[in-house]
């Protein structure tokens, strides 16, 4: 290390020995291991892990940040138009994705990624190539690179696409209070992580680990295959890094704690539990468990050598050591999800994965028109071409006989060729339901009014809108289930919900028009559903101060007016009453009390409303 | 390219290998709809099954692949004359993978730009598929295809054959393919028409036991470490499901099914409200191919049985909110209808 570089090391902020580790591992295998999720703020912290990363990377390693609004073409290629035209035949121009062959992807903001590049992304790690079915070329590109995903999200946000976290092996949260000890890996500089390269393909690994990180996967919850192969992989590369050729317990207990800890979904269940076992194995006997640093033989170079050195391993002791492993990197917000038993369902992963920028943004090229293009169209050259192509010979003759200039142009582009983009405008709709679980309402109709949510539910499939869910009571207003597409989540967190508690009105309005207004930024329509008895009881703060609750309803009631969305409001007491018509009136909202009504009376009334809106 | 993961090798997949095999036996089942969860080898299988398939007979230099016993008078090059000589030669069944991101002029064909820039003809290149005639079109991600490809297919997928109107170009060429899609529910829900459109549906879960786990793990890991020696490691397994396959082929057209069986279908197709009687249709078919595939003459109750799943799954009367899966009530109604 230079003396400048340890000076900077010196000042940069300490990173988490764990994080440290995770950058270690990917250096070493950056590949097979596929990336690292990296929740941070954007700070010196996130700068400092990069560094110590790039600094264990080598030097000529090419690296490319992925812009979140980046188009096809340039993601996967398309035309060169410039050499299309000079060389007089279609011209392929590779795409960000072949260009960082080889080398470090850095997709920033990544929790605001587009699904569809996120499934473009995943499709080009699974095959390692970019395939390219584009303006009318067909390419194939050989490419593997490491990603970085930089999850910039604050807690009320939705995580990056989780099918794209599934691939990487880890994900790191740094956290400015949690620092180690930044001395502690100044030996595994860049050439001990080639050093360790050059051992990685000989490592060996014995069965009884494959069986312990399977089980390990298991008792967390961690549904994915690739999670296991992952922390195969991570182990490997750990004892790699260790300058040994076989998979010790320390190899996979550092593994489990940077792959499968974070992925967890569930809490393990008790070691006597038969699920959390190998089937075929013994109640584990309550023999000491070997010290990690234990294995006196001499590292060998014989590829089956862990075979016959060591005295047999405990497979379920081994998983034992690992579900403990693994309990250190837990997510911060695994226990407390589950208590409030929404996050149950058997992927509470996948949970939080909505399809928000689905068909956003500035629409969708759906096709071309004719036409010339007026400031804000987009001319797309390719059809252009296309349409001019024909004439070609037509148009020399044409000129050649009207003997209009000596210099006879290559291409020949009229008026009539010109081909504008057509973009589909943007026509989803969201609707939020902003669904009153207080005690009052439970006693009432709540059951009745997620039987019509339910309804409008599959209204929504049909129509392929999105659909969001917000609830209220007691101290808990949450977006309970963030814009997306997939009913089956909707559903899975409708049947959950519980009812009880106060009616904290004002909160949720004011969460339900913040919902709103960031789904209109997105260039969706959003349309509010409140099913309330409009009984407000609890105030901002959380007191239970009815009059206070009801004026702050009602000023945040009218701020939601003057925004403008569309609004419904479902009185669900038992008779119409002065409260909920009071807070339709503020909100401008459409008013429907629902005396005696079935859900399927209800979700017509709504229906109907909703066109109307 | 990049040797796949043998087919016979994947471990846990049952239903899946089940389904791909039939569709590939009888294609006119119409596809095969893999959803599921992550990581649990849905691409895995279909690029396994492209090594697998059996080499067919086609025309040569037809760029629709054309069968030389019976070219489609559709083919632009076999009817126009070019193809005269009608050589056949032997090619592989062509698995044609859709990728995201791809444009409309590569999937249904355009003007070929390079012959129209530097020759000044209008010559019409053919596009994903007229390649993907008599094989297989596979869409990853289906649920996230765009809305107006999705229409497209519809429309070939119905018809079997590929109309193209565009710069100038009037062309309609053969596309019979048989359409496999992949993808997760939980990043969207597939529209109805095109759920409709698949034979076959497949619900993939993660496998739950450690033991199946470990094995999917171990081979994932042997593979990767030397794909050469574990592809000939399982060459006799190929070879034996292959030939299962060639020998399915040539049985289905003898393969006599016992009335009852009709009946059952029928009163299973009821029991479930099924609309129309395609399910009916791809319940018999799939269980011709499930009894072909098993090397009987005779398609039982029990072939049927296997398929029912399969084939009727995604064909119940939508309700989408049905978060225990339809594949529980098809069961349900399995065990109603064949009780003794």
């Amino acid at each position: 290390m230079t003396g400048l570089a340890r000076d900077i090391a010196f000042r940069a902020p300490a990173l988490p020995d764990d994080a440290c580790r995770a950058a270690l591992l990917f250096a070493i295998d950056p590949f097979g291991l596929g990336g690292v999720c990296l929740s941070s703020r954007a700070g010196p912290q996130r700068d400092a892990w990069l560094a110590f990363l790039r600094a264990r990377l080598p030097n000529d390693m090419p690296e490319r940040r992925l812009p979140n609004a980046i188009a096809d073409d340039r993601l996967l290629g398309g035309l060169d138009l410039t050499a299309t035209l000079s060389a007089g035949k279609p011209i392929v121009q590779r795409g960000l994705l072949a260009d960082v062959d080889n080398g470090l992807l850095i997709i920033p903001m990544a929790e605001r990624l587009d699904p569809g590049t996120a499934a473009k992304l995943c499709a080009t790690l699974d095959q390692g190539e970019v395939r390219l079915e584009r303006d009318g070329l067909t390419a194939c590109h050989p490419t593997r690179f490491g990603t970085i995903l930089l999850d910039e999200r604050t807690e009320d946000e939705e995580p990056p696409p989780t099918g794209l976290c599934d691939r990487l092996a880890f994900h790191v949260t740094l956290d400015p209070t949690q620092q180690g000890d930044p001395t502690m890996f100044e030996a595994a500089d860049q050439d001990a992580i080639v050093l360790a390269q050059e051992i990685l393909p000989g490592v060996e690994i014995a069965p009884e680990y494959l069986d312990a990180i399977c089980g390990t996967t298991l008792a967390y919850g961690v549904a994915s295959a690739r999670a296991a192969i992952l922390t195969l992989r991570a182990a490997r590369a750990a004892a790699a890094l260790e300058g040994r050729n076989h998979v010790t317990q320390d190899d996979v207990a550092l593994a489990a704690r940077l792959v499968i800890g974070p992925r967890a979904t569930q809490m393990p269940a008790p070691p006597e539990e038969p699920e959390a076992e190998p089937e075929e194995s013994e109640p584990p006997e309550p023999q000491p468990e070997p010290p990690p640093q234990d294995l006196p033989e001499d590292p060998q170079d014989e590829p089956d050598a862990p075979q016959d050195l060591q005295e047999p391993l405990d497979p379920s002791a081994l998983q034992e050591m690992m579900i403990e492993a693994a309990r250190a990197s837990l997510p911060a917000n695994l226990l407390a999800s589950l208590a409030s038993e929404l996050g149950r369902g058997k992927s509470g992963q996948g949970g939080r994965n909505g399809q928000t920028q689905m068909g956003d943004r500035r629409g969708r090229p759906i096709g071309t028109r004719r036409g010339i293009p007026k400031p804000g169209q987009r001319l797309n050259v390719l059809e252009t071409l296309r349409a001019a192509a024909p004439w070609q010979p037509l148009r020399r003759h044409q000129r050649a006989s009207e003997a209009k200039s000596g210099t006879v142009p290559r291409m020949e582009i009229r008026r009539d060729d010109f081909r504008i983009t057509r973009y589909k405008q943007n026509a989803e709709t969201v609707t939020i339901f902003v669904v009153d679980a207080s005690g009052s309402a439970a006693v009432n109709r709540l059951a009745e009014a997620k039987g019509a949510v339910e309804l409008l539910l599959a209204d929504c499939y049909i129509r392929r809108d999105s659909v969001a869910l917000i609830t209220f009571s007691g101290r808990l207003t949450e977006v309970a289930l963030p814009p997306t597409r997939s009913l089956v989540m909707a559903k899975r967190r409708l049947t959950g919900l519980p009812g009880g508690g106060g009616t904290p009105m004002a909160a949720a309005i004011d969460m339900a028009a913040d919902l709103a207004l960031a789904i209109r930024r997105k260039g969706q329509t959003p349309t509010l559903v409140f099913m309330t008895d409009g009984k407000a009881n609890l105030t901002r703060e959380g007191k239970g101060d009815r009059v206070q609750a009801g004026q702050e309803a009602m000023t945040a009631a009218r701020l939601l007016a003057s925004a403008g969305i569309g609004t419904l409001m479902v009185d669900i007491s038992p008779r119409p009453s002065t409260p909920a018509r009071e807070l339709a009136a503020a909100m401008r909202a459409k008013y429907l009390p629902l005396p005696f009504a079935d859900p399927a009376k209800l979700s017509n009334a709504v229906k109907g409303a909703t066109d109307n809106v | 390219m990049a040797i796949p993961f043998p087919f016979s090798a994947l471990v846990g997949q049952d239903e899946i290998k089940q389904a791909l095999l039939i569709a590939a036996v009888d294609p006119s089942i119409g596809g095969v709809l893999i959803f599921g969860d992550r990581g649990t080898g849905k691409s895995t299988a279909i690029r396994g099954l492209a090594a697998l398939l059996p080499k067919m007979q086609a025309v040569a230099g037809c760029r629709y692949s054309c069968s030389p016993d019976a070219p489609s008078d559709l083919c632009p090059d076999c009817s126009g004359g070019k193809n005269k000589t009608a050589k056949a030669v032997e090619i592989s069944v062509p698995v044609v993978d859709l990728p995201l991101g791809a444009t409309e002029d590569r999937v249904v064909g355009a003007l070929d730009l390079e012959r129209a820039l530097t020759q000044g003809e209008k010559a019409f290149e053919p596009g994903l598929l007229a390649k993907a005639n008599r094989g297989f079109l596979y869409i990853d991600e289906v649920n996230l295809l765009e809305d107006h490809l999705v229409d497209l297919l519809l429309d070939v997928a119905a018809s079997g054959e590929n109309l193209v109107e565009r710069e100038g170009l009037s062309i309609r060429h053969p596309a019979r393919f048989v359409l496999i899609g992949s993808g997760n529910p939980e990043e969207g829900e597939l529209r109805p028409q095109l759920l409709d459109r698949f034979g076959l549906s497949v619900d993939v879960r993660t496998p739950g036991d450690v033991k199946t786990r470990v094995e999917v793990i171990k081979r994932r890991d042997d593979f990767e470490r030397d794909p050469n020696a574990f592809r000939d490691n399982w060459m006799k397994e190929e070879d034996k499901t292959r030939k299962s396959l060639m020998k399915a082929k040539k049985l289905l057209k003898e393969i006599s099914v016992v009335d009852t069986a009709y009946e059952k279908a029928a009163e299973l197709c009821l029991a479930l409200g099924t609309d129309g009687l395609r399910g009916e249709l791809t319940l018999i078919r799939a269980a011709r191919a499930h009894a072909a595939l098993h090397g009987k003459k005779t398609v039982t109750i029990q072939d049927l049985r296997s398929v029912a799943p399969l084939a009727l799954r995604h064909r119940l009367r939508r309700d989408p909110l049905d978060e225990a899966g339809s594949g529980t009530r098809v069961q349900r109604a399995i065990d109603d209808v064949f009780a003794p």
